[in-house]
This record gives structure tokens, C-alpha cells and sequence, in this order.
């Protein structure tokens, strides 16, 4: 089996995410990428070096600058052409594009992918992942997206793939690009850090939010997450949610400050290796998940665990 | 410019689901069944363009067992003005849930279609691009904020590193997320008047659409338990267990 595998980017850099979904593949067949982007040179050279990888299509058009689902999946469908599976990263462009591009094959899409059983048989979470689905697709094509948590990340040296120039296939002039407020942080990124603070509601404020939650991750050198809570309160942006519709996210370390567990958390972060949680309801659900519980009044613990660690 | 607004019947997003012994599916007999929260938003949202004055009519639509009229009346009381049930106990997937709609479309000619981005109970997070696929339309995923203007839809997107603003040509389709707004409560009044509103109930044989589907589940199971560790009595405790983790040391 042929697999297409999307490489997420920034037009600059090969992210993370698609190193799991290299993995993936890899139990499918022989790994391709596609890397559609404008001015991508660099991105394609690096994902040549990604280890497993055979060919690697570039399609360079300002038309994907932006990753457009309007404009990449028909893009998508003419490799598809010479290929048996297109796999995604489960990231927001993934989730954007894919099933775009399965409705456009007429093929049913297998989402958020834990596991490749056989050829046509995949695990995958429902009712935020409070059960796992086992699915056989009977379609002669597959279309996948990968949850990035759920497979070991592929080596990024050691492959010699070779970059192959595709034709874009244009701008279908039905959306455009008109900006974007991306999140500017020094600390590592939440789906790839191995140690993770976040907080919840117990924080109160935007303003406790940062003054606490904020210098313990620094300390801990952690990515900082949130609970739908906390960001529907405004206290952080959207980009810090982690739970069933946000992020999935499995660090060595999840520490949850004020953060009561419901199921729509604990969906995205159950997963990781040890849970520490923080919260002053003994009884809250976080408790029942946690490898160490401390019960307490954050605002007293979280100062003093600071500045002792 | 009319609105469609799919909605779907699933399990209430407080309940916790619960796997069957035999292996089958998640019971759900005797659960409480609710509108899918991101739904719910997508009603909400046609109902303010329309009080805004940007749309004309809201029209629900679900694709289900008979009990899914309950879910359309609740649209109805929150403020859609009617509602097509295409009435069916077969699971429908995603890939043929969007060729019914893309029918619906052709029939009812809407400016804007506005879905949940996904559902709480299969978690696939598809229907809508499927549906901009089928219909060639442009999709504004994950919305978090919405603007009409003449005929571009300038929509707000919740991405991984933040927020991203892309501008589509109506009609086009919009996938709800948790930020774009706040569902109303239905007031008992409107409740009541939604009893009398129109409510069509369509076959998908009526459409000539195939709903086999093309997963097949072999198995649900539960997930792997994680277990309660230890609780530690101070942050002198907490800080000895980290270091043993290697963290903070």
C-alpha cells in the first residue's frame, strides 16, 4: 500500500505532528509526504530526512500558503491517484482538510486513528474516549487523520527521501487567507512538551492565571494548558485548551491546578504517564485519575511548590 | 438568505457513556439524549444573524430515529422557523449524512449551512467538510466569531496556534466551536409555540442517497483504566515525589 502522509508546517519548519503520522503510515505501506505550502524549499528538505520516507511531493503555489482545504484537497485527490491512503495529523489543518478530501473520493474518513490493526482495520476513541472503537473500512481508498499522542514520533534524520515537484492545482477562488493571531510563546509546545501546567477554573482570573500557573511551568520548563473553563472565562486563549474538542496531549508530567476533571478533560489528558492534580474538593473526579493528589488551596500550594522545586 | 442548520440527537454531554458487555456499541437505552452541544451553538448562531437581520429564515434539519423530532422542537423553541427530520433507525455516517444534506441544500437553496463542528458521541469531525466538498463551497471551520458582509462570510477559526481569519464567497458552510457564542435557554412560551411549527419528515430513500455504511465496528471497548495513586499531605511530599520524577530536580 501507497500512503500519502500531509506534512504540517509553517512554510518554514516540519512540525512535530507529522512525525507520528510518518509512524502510522509506516504500518500501512511505503510513506510518501506531501508538502504544499509557498516557498517550501526547506520544509521539503527536511521532511526528506524524516526515516522511512520514500518520495516527497512539493507543491509550491501561493494558493497553499495558507493550507486552504478549498485549494489543497483538490490537490490531495490527484495524487491520490497513484496513492492508497492519505494520512493527516489529527491538528486543525489536518481536521480541516481531510475530509474534504474523502467526501471528494467518496470515502467515509477514519478520524483520530490510536492504533492500524491490519491494512483496513483501525482503533479509534469515541464518547470522548470513553470507549475505543474498533472499525474495519471497506473503501478501496483510505482517508486517516492520526492522534499525534497514540503513535511514537518517526526519527527526523536518517531517511533519504527524494523531492518531486508537483503541478498546483490552482486557486478555486472560494476562500482566502486574511490573517491570523497566532499565540507567541517561549515555552514548548503543548502537544509535544514533556511536562505540562495547567489550570482551571480554581484560578479565579486571567490575572492568577498568569501570576501562577505561568512561573511554575517556567521553572519546570512545562508548555501551560487550560481547562475549557478557564478559557471560556477568558483567563487564556483558545489555543491552551486541552480536553475532547481541544488539544490531546500525553506528557511524562501533567500537573491540573484547580481543575475539577470532567470527562471532557480528562479526554485529553488521560493519557499521560503521571498525573498530578491540585484542587481543594477532595472529591473532585481529577482525584480519581491522579497518580499524586494534593488537596489544598492552590493559591497557598502552587507559590510554595515554586519556589521549592 | 436562508440558513441550514443540521442538528444531530446524542447523549447528554453530562452523562458518562458506558461501554456494553457484549462488546457491541455504548448503552444507551434509558440515557438522557440531548442536542449535540456544538449544535446547539449552530442554532444559536443563525437564530442572531436572523434577529440581526442578515438571515431570512432558519431551517433545521436532522437525519435520525423518530425521537430526533424532539431535538428539532428544541431548535424550533430556541427560534428556527421549521424543521425536516429524514427519519431513519440505520447509523448514519458522516460521508452519507453529508449527501443527504447536499440534497437538502440543492432543495432549499440556503446562503449559509451552520454544523457543530463535531458530535459528542462519535467524535469524527467531519460532516461539515464533507458537506463544503460535495456542494463546492468554501468551509469556515471551528468558528469562534462570524461576520456577513454582502456576500463574503469573514469567519474567525479556533486553529492549533491560535486564531485565523479566512474570508469565504456565499453560500458557504460554517462548523461551530465553543466560543462563537453562548446558547439561549428556550423560554416555556416559545417551547410551546414551537409545537406548532412546521416539521416535515422525509426517508433517505426519499433523496435516492445509499446510507450503507462503509465502517464496519468490529469491537467497542473500554478504554485502559488509570487507577487513583497516592494523595501526598503537603507540598513538601509533592516536591520529593516530582524529583524522584526527575522533575524539578
Amino acid at each position: 500500500m501507497k500512503t500519502l502522509v500531509w506534512v504540517e508546517h509553517d512554510n518554514k519548519v516540519v512540525k512535530d505532528a507529522t512525525l507520528a503520522t510518518v509512524t502510522a503510515a509506516a504500518k500501512l505501506g511505503e510513506v510518501h509526504l506531501l508538502v504544499a505550502g509557498k516557498g517550501v524549499d526547506g520544509v521539503a528538505a527536511e521532511a526528506a530526512k524524516i526515516a522511512g520516507v520514500g518520495k516527497v511531493h512539493v507543491a509550491d503555489d501561493a494558493a497553499y500558503a495558507n493550507a486552504l482545504a478549498e485549494n489543497v484537497a483538490p490537490l490531495v485527490v490527484e495524487l491520490m491517484g497513484s496513492h492508497d491512503a492519505f494520512v493527516a495529523p489529527a491538528t486543525s489543518n489536518g481536521k480541516n482538510i481531510a475530509p474534504r478530501v474523502a467526501a471528494l473520493l467518496d470515502v467515509m474518513q477514519i478520524s483520530d486513528i490510536l492504533s492500524v490493526e491490519s491494512e483496513d482495520t483501525f482503533t479509534r476513541p469515541i464518547y470522548a474516549g470513553n470507549a475505543i472503537a474498533k472499525v474495519q473500512s471497506s473503501d478501496a481508498k483510505k482517508v486517516i487523520t492520526v492522534r499525534g499522542t497514540a503513535f511514537e514520533k518517526a526519527a527526523k534524520d536518517g531517511g533519504s527521501g527524494t523531492v518531486e515537484a508537483v503541478a498546483s492545482t490552482g486557486d478555486k477562488g472560494l476562500s482566502s487567507f486574511v490573517g491570523a493571531e497566532i499565540s507567541k510563546s517561549e515555552r514548548p509546545e503543548l502537544t509535544s512538551a514533556k511536562v505540562i501546567v495547567s489550570g482551571g477554573r480554581g484560578l479565579q482570573n486571567g490575572e492568577n492565571f498568569h501570576s501562577l500557573i505561568e512561573p511554575l511551568a517556567d521553572k519546570l520548563g512545562a508548555a501551560v494548558g487550560a481547562s475549557r473553563a478557564a478559557v471560556d472565562a477568558g483567563y487564556v486563549p483558545n489555543d491552551y485548551q486541552v480536553g475532547q474538542t481541544g488539544k490531546i496531549v500525553a506528557p511524562e508530567i501533567y500537573i491540573a491546578i484547580g481543575i475539577s476533571g470532567a470527562i471532557q478533560h480528562l479526554a485529553g489528558m488521560k493519557d499521560s504517564k503521571t498525573i498530578v492534580a491540585i484542587n481543594k474538593d477532595e472529591d473532585a473526579p481529577i482525584f480519581q485519575v491522579a497518580d499524586i493528589g494534593l488537596v489544598g488551596d492552590l493559591f497557598k500550594i502552587v507559590p510554595e511548590l515554586t519556589e521549592k522545586l | 438568505m436562508k440558513i441550514l442548520v443540521p442538528v444531530k440527537r446524542v447523549i447528554d454531554f453530562n452523562v458518562k457513556p458506558r461501554v456494553k458487555a457484549d462488546g457491541s456499541g455504548v448503552d444507551l437505552a434509558n440515557v438522557k439524549m440531548s442536542m449535540n452541544p456544538f449544535d446547539e451553538i449552530a442554532v444559536e448562531e443563525a437564530i442572531r444573524l436572523k434577529e440581526k437581520g442578515a438571515a431570512t429564515e432558519v431551517v433545521a434539519v436532522s437525519i435520525g430515529p423518530a425521537k430526533a423530532q424532539e431535538t428539532l422542537r428544541t431548535a424550533l423553541a430556541m427560534g428556527a422557523d421549521r424543521a425536516i427530520l429524514i427519519q431513519t433507525d440505520d447509523e448514519v455516517e458522516p460521508l452519507a449524512v453529508a449527501k443527504l444534506l447536499a440534497k437538502v441544500a440543492a432543495e432549499e437553496t440556503p446562503g449559509l449551512i451552520i454544523l457543530g463542528k463535531q458530535a459528542i458521541d462519535d467524535d469524527s469531525n467531519q460532516t461539515g467538510q464533507m458537506l463544503a466538498a460535495l456542494l463546492g463551497w468554501g468551509q469556515g471551520t471551528f468558528a469562534s466569531k462570524v461576520e456577513i458582509d454582502g456576500d463574503a462570510v469573514k469567519v474567525t477559526r479556533e486553529v492549533d496556534g491560535g486564531l485565523e481569519t479566512v474570508s469565504l464567497k456565499s453560500p458557504a458552510i460554517l462548523t461551530t466551536d465553543l466560543r462563537l457564542n453562548e446558547p439561549r435557554y428556550a423560554s416555556l412560551p416559545n417551547i410551546m409555540k414551537a409545537k406548532s411549527k412546521p416539521l416535515e419528515t422525509k426517508a433517505p430513500a426519499d433523496y435516492g442517497v445509499d446510507i450503507a455504511p462503509r465502517l464496519k465496528t468490529l469491537s467497542v471497548s473500554e478504554p485502559p483504566k488509570r487507577s487513583a495513586g497516592v494523595k501526598v499531605a503537603s507540598v513538601d511530599e509533592l516536591v520529593g515525589k516530582l524529583k524522584t520524577l526527575g522533575v524539578g530536580a
